[in-house]
């Protein structure tokens, strides 16, 4: 999956010279924590939740002229620095991205011009929508050796029994020479299922959070 | 001593058939209903036969090219292209003749109790053949075609204008009926089942809790695997009393599958029978107290239809006739009648041994991490202390 499936295109943006109050405003106003900062079209700098309230007076101790600060221009306090990604990138970079650089969002530029920004909260939405649930089905989980064709051996057991798999992930396991594979299968009756696997000798991990293998 | 209770019930129910090695099976009808008989609590005149549910009733949820699919489907003797499609030809809900008249027949129960109690004519009735709450608008899931469940509740709102309870102590997570009702403020559905981390459907996260209007009125207590009656029961008798009194319905609705019990093919939860006389207590107690009776139950899962259904299903039966029983052997012509036709050896008793079910480790921390669930699920619901 690509930035460009999930970045948001409508992106609010301020001016160098926007005021710290509104710049503030358009935070609490659209529910939002980046400002990239743009000069005509160009991409300048981004404020982010945290610039601004580091550049306000505390909030208890009050001085005369706290609302100066209000007044004075984002270009004070941006950063200048952007790290930005582009809508070819895929989504697993852009989360190492954000991750290494310890950012909470990446605004998306293309020939130069900013066309998008993803967020943190926006790869996590995405990882939960890529272990979740979209269908109504069972888990399976197999042990199996990490070698080549494991999977389709596995998967051949499902074709036989007719079932779908929705999703899969593999997973390494602290068993060397093992990995875990876990998929997703739409249905409610996993038994069939799971005799085949286990007549073909694989090894499939029960629900044992409660301590005992059934 | 309150008997105005009705068990919508016909043998034709067993029409409702897949195949014979399929596991949701309604023969387990015909068991419960002469379990009921033997054990003296049904008078002729407790029982109703159901009626067929009409198209326009079905469709107050489901989609007409849905309808009509499974009505062709259950004419034709080859798989018609499109079928696959709403769900119909897989393993769990294989085609079979009929389809369509024996799964409006479980609609067509489930309504006929809720016009018997909206009537007034019963105060309680317990259709055993419904509570097949997979099924979403277009498409068959989990053994489901028509969602019986979810047309009591939209035809309660629509003829009744009622603010509805559902209650959904199904092993499986409710999905086809919260769906239905997710942005509906009217509709308060609640599940406790077995966690979806494997179970099918896999959904009912604490964190599924309606949306838009109907935020908060979709509750969710997913319960970790081995759960056992103890904490089942505290997790259950917790959360009931404080939703009703924040939720104030005007009628309950209860499912009431018997799947979470520990001889439960499909199922990890690991109760005894005794979840089954106490879940219906509380129903019944709960509908006198704030709903002047009414109460309508309707069945559910239940795949050891020999050793577990036949007696949770008599226990709920005798709980809304008022007629409690105590543990007691099971009628000798019944074990008689029966006993040859189970591949296993039918329960002596009423009630379970616990000797004969399997010990649990980590009860302990189970308890614990569903006594936290449970506080998170309540944190948006409407609740009252008082």
């Amino acid at each position: 999956m690509r930035i460009e499936e999930i970045m948001r295109r409508r992106v609010v943006t301020v001016a160098a010279e926007t005021t710290i109050g509104d710049a503030l405003q358009l935070l609490r106003g659209n529910r939002i924590r980046h400002l990239p900062v743009l000069a005509g079209d160009k991409l300048v700098g981004i404020v982010s939740d945290r610039d601004l309230r580091d550049a306000l007076p505390s909030s208890l101790l009050a001085h005369d002229d706290d609302s100066e600060v209000l007044k004075k221009s984002v270009s004070a306090i941006m950063k200048r620095e952007v790290i930005t990604a582009h809508p070819l990138d895929f989504i697993q970079d852009a989360a190492k991205t954000i991750y290494d650089y310890k950012v909470g969002s990446l605004p998306v530029l293309e020939g130069g011009r900013l066309v998008g920004i993803v967020t943190e909260s926006d790869i996590l939405n995405c990882l939960v929508e890529l272990f979740g649930v979209n269908r109504p089905s069972s888990v399976l989980e197999v042990k199996v050796e990490d070698r080549a064709g494991t999977l389709a051996e596995v998967s051949g057991v499902f074709r036989e029994a007719g079932v779908n798999v929705c999703s899969m992930v593999i997973t390494p396991t602290a068993e060397p020479g093992h990995k875990i594979l876990l998929f997703r299968v739409q249905t409610i009756d996993t038994r069939p299922l799971v005799a085949k696997l286990r007549e073909h000798g694989f090894h499939v991990v029960a629900p044992t959070e409660g301590g005992v293998q059934s | 001593m309150s008997r105005r209770s009705r068990l919508i019930y016909s043998p034709d129910y067993a029409t409702y058939y897949f195949h014979d090695e399929h596991p949701f099976n309604q023969r387990r009808l015909l068991l419960t209903y002469d379990l009921m008989q033997a054990l003296g609590l049904l008078r002729k005149e407790d029982v109703t036969p159901p009626r067929y549910a009409t198209d326009d009733e079905i469709a107050l949820v489901h989609d007409r090219q849905y309808l009509e699919t499974v009505r062709k489907q259950g004419h034709s003797k080859q798989l018609l292209p499109q079928s696959a499609s709403y769900g119909l030809g897989t393993e769990d809900v294989p085609c079979f003749p009929n389809m369509h008249e024996a799964s409006s027949l479980i609609v067509g129960g489930s309504l006929q109790a809720v016009d018997l109690v909206m009537n007034g004519e019963a105060e309680h009735a317990f259709n055993p053949a419904g509570g097949l709450h997979h099924a979403f608008n277009g498409r068959a899931s989990g053994f489901c075609v028509y969602n019986d469940c979810s047309i009591a509740i939209a035809y309660l709102r629509k003829k009744w204008n009622a603010r509805v309870l559902y209650i959904d102590t199904d092993a499986h997570h409710g999905d086809g009926v919260q769906w239905a009702f997710y942005d509906d403020p009217n509709v308060l559905t609640v599940s406790i089942h077995e966690t979806g981390k494997f179970l099918f459907p896999g959904t009912g996260e604490i964190t599924e809790r309606g949306t838009g209007q109907g935020y908060g009125y979709s509750v969710n207590v997913p319960l970790d695997a081995f759960t056992e009656d103890e904490s089942f029961l505290e997790v259950y008798r917790d959360l009931l009393p404080k939703l009703i009194r924040g939720f104030k319905p005007d009628v309950i609705l209860t499912q009431n599958g018997c799947d979470a019990h520990a001889y439960d093919p499909l199922t990890h939860l690991s109760c005894s029978m005794q979840i089954y006389q106490q879940i219906p207590r509380l129903a019944h107690q709960l509908a006198h107290e704030w709903c002047q009776g009414r109460w309508i139950a309707v069945g559910g899962g239940g795949y050891d239809i020999w050793r577990v259904v036949p007696r949770a299903w008599t226990l709920l039966w005798s709980e809304m006739t008022d007629q409690p029983l105590s543990d007691r052997p099971l009628p000798a012509e019944w074990l008689q009648r029966w006993q040859d036709k189970s591949e296993e050896q039918l329960p002596a008793r009423l009630f379970d041994n616990l000797a004969d079910l399997p010990v649990i480790p980590r009860r302990k921390e189970i308890s614990e991490k569903n006594r936290v669930t449970l506080e998170r699920a309540l944190m948006y619901a409407p609740q009252s202390e008082k």
